[in-house]
């Protein structure tokens, strides 16, 4: 089935119900924030939520009671400190018990690979010595049939629903991902819908090179424009990342009313197209 | 006599430890700013790596985060992340990995995870991240932290990212053959494993700071060298180097809305 065009709000309910298996990717990059503030006005519940670098995508959307679960190998603020409504859920409960599974980010990054890849496990050389598969049941050792060799092993991320943003979809529905691509198209290929917002749809890419991070469109289940939906994140070549925004969300996030009432405004009362004039003052 | 900050002695004596054909995996944080400082003093040709899939970047600014957008401008090259775990981590293909951490312990292991009982954390940290792996596939680790009771303890309260475990050759008993922690680089002095039994010793003091100094920001029984060497002081270009580097760094990120 070849990719379809749709509004944020479209493609939100038609890919993401109550008790799915999310991953929203984007290693600081391309972080889907338009797409994460939609899934909050719907009022989606109990997702398991994927992620290796659960940052303020996620503590928005675990403060506002839509996890159940969260998968992560870092979760943080980077540079700012600590996630507060993600510490609050797991120390407190608030607003409800979140049950979390952490590994770290060789072990994600190798997953979403082996769930592009069809397999059902990944293996590879990890946790040698750690802590984590003491308190993780999903990390077992298993020995190398052929050498003897103790491996990890984590069960391959599949998701119901990958979301990720990217800087271009054709009119065809192709998308093209530029500079740090993370996980963004292993997330993809692992998933059974996918939804992509993107800058901007243009009428062909131009000049760019027979190696790029691309995903065709019969590979992609829905395409929305969301120009400057990666905001406070950023898209290369369009905007910056907004590196005051996410120290001024550490003092809102650390209080439940002063969040409530910033979901209230931002999310419940905006929209995805609210997010380009967050952009301008940060063009690239 | 030139005049410097603890930081700033710590963050030089870190960017001395790496050499100019050195490929480095480069934790955020304190060892971003070593690790650059290194590049734009001793060491030019310097190949530094961030988990965000950016190889050979030359930052003009510190990132903030791990995947900011100069790294990637910077860069020779932008792999995916699963290829640079993989490949270019787990394949063997980098010699220092270069990380800080909330605790450590006297064997260099490190808790970046939780402070207090893993299921009901005094404090949750943020985690691993690609630390455990750093750890273990990185030709050897070189840890830069500034020293307290609090954060250089007896014991760690969850082992993060391995060290040399219970020291000797407990390291090589989880089938890890990489050298590991052999460098931790302080703001009173520089630690370095005994040759035998790995637990850190200390081999260089900072000017000015006395051995009580360090026992008393030590949670475990501090060791000295047979002989202890006095650490050289900042000189004038590295500290100059690294105030610029702040300096923009600062300017770049507070000029944003």
């Amino acid at each position: 089935m070849v990719a379809r065009f749709m509004t944020l709000k479209e493609a939100v309910a038609s890919c993401i119900k109550d008790g799915d298996t999310i991953a929203m990717e984007g290693f600081t990059h391309l972080i889907p924030h338009a797409a994460g503030h939609e899934v909050i006005r719907q009022g989606i519940k109990d997702l398991t939520l994927i992620r290796m670098t659960p940052d303020v995508i996620y503590d928005q959307l675990i403060g506002a009671g839509c996890a159940k679960k969260l998968v992560f190998s870092w979760g943080g603020n980077p540079g700012v400190g600590s996630l507060h409504r993600l510490r609050e859920a797991v120390q407190e409960h608030w607003p409800h018990k979140l049950e979390i599974e952490e590994h770290s980010h060789a072990a994600m990054a190798n997953a979403y690979d082996a769930g592009a890849a069809g397999l059902p496990c990944a293996v590879f050389k990890g946790y040698r010595g750690a802590e984590l598969p003491r308190v993780n049941k999903n990390i077992k050792f298993i020995e190398c049939p052929f050498t003897g060799e103790s491996l990890a092993a984590v069960p391959s991320i599949r998701p119901d629903a990958t979301v990720v943003h990217a800087q271009k979809a054709n009119k065809k529905g192709d998308v093209l991902f530029e500079g740090i691509v993370g996980v963004q198209k292993e997330a993809v290929l692992a998933a059974k819908k996918s939804i992509i917002t993107v800058e901007e749809i243009v009428d062909d890419f131009g000049d760019i090179s027979p190696n790029a991070v691309m995903l065709p469109n019969w590979a992609v289940t829905a395409i929305v424009e969301v120009p400057g939906g990666a905001h406070p994140s950023y898209a290369q070549g369009y905007y910056k990342r907004d590196n005051a925004f996410y120290k001024a969300w550490d003092p809102i996030a650390r209080d439940r009313e002063a969040f409530t009432a910033w979901i209230e405004e931002h999310v419940m009362n905006g929209g995805p197209e609210d997010f380009a004039a967050k952009c301008r003052a940060n063009k690239a | 006599m030139v005049d410097y900050t603890p930081t700033e002695m710590m963050t030089v004596s870190a960017a001395r430890a790496l050499k100019n054909d050195d490929v480095c995996f480069v934790g955020i944080g304190m060892p971003s700013a070593a690790c650059n400082l290194a590049r734009l003093t001793h060491a030019p040709e310097l190949t530094l790596i961030y988990e965000s899939g950016t190889i050979g970047t030359k930052p003009d600014v510190l990132p903030l985060s791990i995947g900011d957008g100069e790294l990637c401008e910077t860069a020779m090259n932008t792999v995916a992340v699963p290829e640079m775990f993989r490949y270019w981590l787990q394949g063997g293909k980098i010699s220092v990995g270069f990380l800080g951490a909330a605790q450590l312990d006297k064997f260099g292991n490190i808790n970046t995870t939780v402070i207090g009982d893993y299921d009901d954390p005094k404090v949750r940290l943020p985690g691993g991240g690609g630390a455990p792996e750093i750890a273990t596939s990185c030709g050897e680790v070189f840890l830069v932290m500034k020293q307290s009771k609090r954060g250089f303890v007896q014991k760690i309260d969850f082992v993060t990212s391995l060290g040399h475990g219970t020291g000797g050759d407990d390291r090589a008993s989880y089938g890890v053959d990489t050298k590991g922690p052999s460098r931790l680089i302080t703001d009173l002095c520089i630690m370095e494993p005994h040759p035998v039994g790995k637990q850190f010793i200390v081999t260089s003091i900072h000017p000015g700071v006395t051995r009580e100094d360090i026992i008393e920001n030590t949670g475990w029984d501090v060791e000295f060298a047979d002989e202890v060497a006095q650490t050289p002081i900042p000189n004038e270009n590295e500290l100059k180097v690294l105030r610029e580097l702040h300096a923009r760094t600062a300017k770049a990120h507070e000029g944003q809305q």
